[in-house]
């Protein structure tokens, strides 16, 4: 069984859960960046929930199966067409040999999870067939697909069933990040701290895998220092350290940006904390121009929303019976 | 030196050795590190060493985040007084200083350097007082670099220059980032050398380029082929100027996967280090060059 590729989208890739493991190497854990969609678009088709899937990023890829198989789209609302005709989200559905599966313009989210019974099946690189683009690694070919590409689909028994609209999540508007503030948050003024949760950030046209950057809040303010040695000259400069994932960075003061599943791993920009693991989801369904505010949280709010996360996925479970 | 621990969200905590870099820091962020490795705490998921720093990534829902900093703050005292010595490697990296392909990404993104007048090596060279450019590759390839991090993207090294404080190159990173940097260019920003292992953007300034590749996922090259990446914490790096004849060659040894880079075992001990840095690095080059 396999999955042929007629058009690649705008960018889509292989991805799982990731690979853990590596990121004092440089080599980050990559995987989907809405695991949730993910989870349940595996769940629906009969796969373990961390099979690996593809993940496209605002425009599908065309498919053709040459095999039976089933198949479930989830995450933004990127509408799927069986040879033409309408299929729903969030929904399992079947396919033959011959199939061609297509998609509709993206109405709202950023990036759909496409599960096919038995998983895309790509050779493991370091514990995982996640794509690296930008270290050539995993996935096919450890690039983004291209048009005539043809992936191995494991066996599979298949699923079948649908998530109702209550129990998937999706950002506001604004999406509201939760984030605790810590790393180098002492490196700006109170004022500048206070400011920078009121304002609305808008997502700037640079936001990938790597990360996202917002703009249209104020420049933050620094507390004035004399830089420590080898950090260099600018006040948001660092001795360059490890960069944790959800980290904010915020070079040169006036733009932040939220590192994501394909993380540099360290630089030398100062942090202000970081996007909380409960919301790190959402990010990847936000498009360019969409608002966004940071909401300060403590670490036990963190754990709670963590909790909720693992629930809300637990009731996904339940209702399909797994 | 008492080490800032914060936490990173409710997966990570990052403890800070010190602000300033130093290898004084490198060394008590190694020993935490490798006393985390050791202690096999449950539900740590990622290890990572960093300059004057380092990060434990870990899941909340396998060890509360107060007991997994309890833990760390344990370790401290004894990881700032332990032995800071190593045995490592010494390596040898061929550098084509003032390439053609790192001369033209340069001149694409003028706009973005602190002085679009004069090219990466001849801002380094004036703004460290050594005049000419000869001078400054001189400086830069004369003492070997300490690698005191992996990171940025895969494989990537950043690199200390082991020589007196007040002769350690310092230059800033470019005004704003470039979105493109040739793969295995040598860069420099603050303190630090590094080596793009990948094409990609970049901030710090671009000097040259290596033949060797330094990472591989796909395991082909001869000496990559257990490990993606070549660089490890701790290794020592020599840097040795070849021409353009030199860097064809080796780039078609590279290619036909018969180059064979010069790696020898080494030993390193800060206090030797800082008691006699000539001494050191001599020895060093002996142990490099096999005499």
């Amino acid at each position: 069984m396999a999955v042929k590729v007629h058009s690649p989208g705008l960018s889509t890739t292989v991805q799982d859960l990731g690979r853990p493991g590596y990121y004092h190497l440089g080599i980050p854990i990559s995987g989907g960046m809405d695991r949730f969609a993910l989870r349940v678009a595996n769940m629906l088709v009969g796969n373990d929930e961390g099979a690996a899937v593809l993940e496209a990023v605002f425009m599908g890829p065309e498919l053709e199966f040459t095999a039976p198989a089933t198949v479930a789209v989830t995450g933004g609302d990127l509408p799927p067409k069986v040879n033409g005709e309408d299929r729903a989200t969030w929904e399992a559905f079947p396919v033959k040999a011959g199939d061609r599966l297509s998609f509709a313009f993206l109405k709202s989210g950023a990036r759909a999870y496409i599960a096919v019974s038995g998983g895309i099946d790509v050779p493991v690189k370091l514990g995982s067939r996640s794509t690296y683009t930008l270290g050539a690694l995993g996935g096919h070919e450890g690039r983004a697909l291209k048009a005539e590409d043809e992936l191995p689909v494991g066996k599979g028994a298949g699923g079948k069933g649908a998530v109702p609209a209550n129990l998937r999540r999706g950002p506001g508007n604004p999406a509201e990040l939760r984030m605790l503030p810590g790393l180098y948050w002492h490196r700006i003024t109170a004022e500048a701290g206070k400011q920078f949760f009121a304002d609305t950030w808008k997502v700037a046209p640079e936001a990938d895998r790597i990360g996202y950057r917002f703009r249209g809040g104020k420049a933050l303010d620094f507390v004035p220092r004399e830089q420590p040695f080898g950090a260099g000259s600018n006040p948001s400069n660092i001795v360059d350290a490890c960069y944790p994932y959800g980290s904010i960075q915020v070079p040169g003061g006036t733009e932040p940006i939220v590192l994501h599943r394909d993380a540099v791993s360290g630089g030398g920009y100062m942090m202000l904390g970081c996007v909380i693991s409960a919301d790190m989801d959402l990010i990847g369904q936000l498009q360019p121009h969409a608002p966004a505010r940071f909401v300060e949280v403590t670490m036990d709010q963190a754990l709670a929303a963590r909790h909720d996360r693992q629930a809300a996925l637990q009731r996904v479970r339940a209702h399909l019976g797994r | 030196m008492s080490i800032r621990f914060s936490f990173g969200g409710d997966e990570h905590i990052f403890g800070e050795v010190s602000e300033g870099m130093s290898l004084e820091a490198f060394f008590t962020s190694l020993s935490m590190t490798n006393a985390v490795r050791e202690a096999g705490i449950k539900g740590v998921t990622e290890i990572c060493p960093a300059n004057a720093s380092f990060q434990i990534k870990f899941d909340p829902d396998a060890i509360k985040p107060d007991d997994l900093l309890k833990e760390l703050k344990g370790m401290e005292a004894a990881a700032s007084k332990s032995d800071a010595s190593l045995k490592t490697r010494i390596m040898e990296i061929p550098v084509f200083y003032q390439d053609p392909w790192t001369h033209e990404t340069l001149m694409r993104f003028r706009e973005r350097h602190q002085d679009p007048t004069k090219t990466d090596l001849e801002y380094a060279a004036e703004i460290n007082g050594l005049g000419t450019v000869e001078n400054f590759v001189k400086a830069h390839s004369s003492q070997p670099w300490f690698v005191s991090m992996v990171g940025f993207v895969a494989g990537l090294p950043f690199l200390y220059q082991m020589v007196e404080r007040k002769k350690q190159l310092q230059v800033p990173k470019y005004l704003r980032p470039r979105t493109d940097t040739p793969k295995l260019t040598i860069g420099h920003g603050g303190c630090f050398s590094c080596i793009y292992s990948v094409r990609g953007a970049g901030g710090y300034q671009m000097f040259g380029i290596t033949p060797m590749p330094i990472y591989d996922p796909n395991q082909q090259v001869s000496y990559l082929q257990d490990e993606m990446c070549l660089f490890r914490p701790g290794d020592i790096v020599k840097w040795k100027p070849i021409s353009r004849d030199d860097y064809d060659a080796a780039l078609e040894a590279v290619e036909a996967n018969r180059f064979e880079p010069v790696i020898r075992p080494a030993t390193f001990s800060l206090a030797d280090f800082n008691k006699d840095m000539a001494g050191t690095n001599a020895k060093l080059m002996e142990a490099l060059h096999g005499r």
